[in-house]
């Protein structure tokens, strides 16, 4: 798990200011390099939809959210709920570089006795907001997260991760009624939209075009138009449009690639949650590294 | 008779609101039935009418409760049960969440509306369920006290309530400690009631008296954690014993109890009451129990088979 000086530094950094779009491009490149590597050496987990999120989650949890390595359960922290739970591996690469626990646990991700388990624990991992594996609870549990700050008078965000695979469950459909009925504040809805699921493509197994169209038919107050979930610049301008004026509850819908960084493995549903085997890996691994250093060279 | 359980419960939910500001309260379009309109009228910031959805109530409740609050979810048991199973599994019992799931209109009491309704396999279900604890009060004071017990617990707790007035049995005060709770002592055998089956059980335990079959009737509101060594007790004196409950005879409270018994190496002549594995019906509640074996003259004839 050894990261280069030039990540070490914005890590370092990242204790005192909030990171630019440059740097978060770096530090994103990086944990999808490490998120690669564990899921090859423990031969499991779910590489697709992992990757896929990488600039997201390194965007909120190192420019964004309010929150408190030291003290994971301080009550007015921002909230973070990966309701796409098998994308585990991202959220324990983001939490452990973030400073939750050591990246030294990373490679015992899906061990016996790890508190890495396959899919998120908010009992065994410290900075894991909520358990997640199942698909399409994320959203309830964000409305009562969000309810619940209006209750307490607390400011704190909430943060719900969704997938396509979400999007099919029913139960995230309920969410959205209720999300429009109460409007709790600061609640952000995020979709990872890569289009791709496990068994093929979006459109094969369950079209959900036209999201935006969807969502705004469901009362969301939905971003005007879809952001690069891969820009990281195009991040912080979606950030940028969650802090402006408008109705609340707010959904984001970010265009993805399943498998970002390996071009074999893009947009390939087979790459939902096979093991990379040592051939991919070896043929693969190149491309983040060289797509890492591009991007430390951009600095 | 007692007030009906539903009123008890809405009135007592209401009564802990002032006492309890972390209680909160969700319905799922039901809270006229549930009774749960009661806490909302008068605590309406604390009340979520959330619509038809138990599953989308269910986790809201549970991020509610990660942030300090102890909701209470009312839907009807059989609803709950079912439409919330991945909820109540998945993120109450898996994360040992501080929600209360109340279950209301529990066994056959929605009776008029039919097996669509009628709670019969939601004890089961719930049982099986890790971090789950499981109490099905057998009258209206008990519903009031498994309420402030839930309450008063840093887990789920699932309470399987009943629509209806029942007869009003003797005040336990130790409800809380979780025992088997005796109501009448006896030499001859055990009748292990679980809920609104007790005052059945104890009208037959009068029948029988007079026909010189002693009888202990114990009432046993809590099915997980079960007090296998106070059930034990009984039936280590009594050597037999019949279980009553309004709910399938697979996988319930005389399941339960048969599992601790099995447990303590005991050898001893058993019966269970309760729905035959079958479908239930429509009809008048007194009349429907009966008609599936939930009446004191059955369980009286019951006891008779067993200490032949």
């Amino acid at each position: 798990m050894e990261l280069d000086t030039l990540v070490q530094s914005l890590l370092d950094k990242k204790r005192n200011s909030p990171l630019s779009a440059r740097e978060l491009a770096v530090l994103a490149a990086a944990f999808r390099l490490t998120m690669f590597d564990v899921l090859h050496d423990r031969g499991t987990g779910h590489w697709g939809g992992a990757s896929s999120a990488a600039e997201l989650t390194t965007a909120l949890y190192f420019n964004r959210m309010q929150v408190n390595p030291n003290d994971p359960h301080w009550d007015d922290r921002d909230r973070f709920i990966l309701s796409k739970g098998h994308a585990s591996m991202n959220l324990y690469t983001i939490l452990a570089n973030r400073g939750y626990f050591p990246v030294e646990d990373l490679p015992g991700f899906r061990k016996l006795g790890s508190h890495l388990q396959g899919h998120p624990s908010m009992k065994k991992t410290p900075g894991v907001d909520m358990s997640t594996g199942a698909l399409g609870h994320g959203l309830s549990i964000g409305v009562g997260m969000a309810l619940a700050a209006r209750l307490s008078g607390k400011k704190f965000w909430t943060y719900v991760l969704s997938g396509e695979g979400c999007l099919n469950e029913g139960q995230t459909w309920e969410a959205m009624m209720m999300g429009a009925k109460y409007r709790p504040e600061r609640l952000v809805m995020m979709i990872d939209f890569n289009k791709v699921q496990l068994d093929g493509t979006m459109n094969d197994i369950m079209p959900l075009d036209s999201l935006v169209d969807k969502f705004k038919a469901f009362g969301w107050n939905v971003a005007p138009r879809a952001f690069n979930g891969h820009d990281t610049q195009d991040i912080l301008e979606s950030f940028t449009w969650m802090d402006s004026d408008g109705a609340w509850p707010k959904a984001v819908v970010y265009d993805t690639i399943k498998g970002k960084g390996v071009s074999f493995m893009e947009g390939k549903s087979a790459w939902h949650g096979a093991p990379i085997d040592d051939k991919s890996f070896a043929e693969g691994r190149p491309q983040l590294v060289a797509d890492l250093e591009r991007k430390e060279a951009a600095l | 008779m007692s007030i009906a359980m539903r009123d008890a419960f809405g009135a007592k939910l209401a009564e802990l609101g002032n006492t309890h500001p972390e209680l909160v309260v969700l319905d799922a379009d039901v809270s006229s039935s549930t009774k749960s309109a009661i806490f909302g009228k008068a605590f309406p910031n604390r009340f979520f009418n959330c619509g038809v959805a138990e599953a989308n109530m269910v986790d809201v409740a549970a991020g509610l409760a990660t942030c300090g609050y102890h909701p209470v979810v009312n839907a009807f048991a059989i609803f709950l049960a079912l439409k919330g199973t991945d909820q109540i599994r998945n993120v109450l019992c898996y994360n040992h969440l501080p929600v209360v799931v109340a279950g209301a209109y529990g066994g056959l009491s929605d009776s008029f509306d039919g097996a669509s309704h009628q709670s019969i396999t939601d004890i089961a279900i719930m049982r099986a369920m890790p971090n789950m604890e499981v109490i099905v009060p057998a009258d209206s004071r008990q519903a009031e006290q498994a309420l402030e017990y839930a309450l008063a617990q840093s887990g789920p707790v699932y309470i399987r309530l009943n629509r209806n007035a029942m007869p009003e049995l003797p005040e336990s005060p130790d409800f809380a400690q979780r025992k088997v709770i005796t109501l009448r002592t006896g030499t001859c055998v055990t009748i292990a009631a679980n809920g609104i089956t007790t005052s059945m059980a104890m009208k037959a335990a009068e029948t029988l008296a007079a026909e010189g079959i002693d009888a202990e009737v114990l009432t046993i509101p809590f099915v997980k954690p079960l007090d296998g060594a106070g059930l034990a007790a009984s039936v280590r004196k009594t050597g037999k014993l019949l279980t009553i409950e309004e709910h399938t005879v697979v996988g319930g409270f005389g399941s339960a109890c048969t599992e601790a018994l099995a447990r303590e190496q005991l050898s001893y002549r058993y019966d269970a009451v309760g729905i035959e594995d079958c479908f239930t019906e429509t009809g008048a509640y007194d009349a429907l129990l009966a008609a599936y074996g939930l009446s004191a003259d059955a369980i009286a004839q019951r006891v008779r088979n067993l200490c032949r």
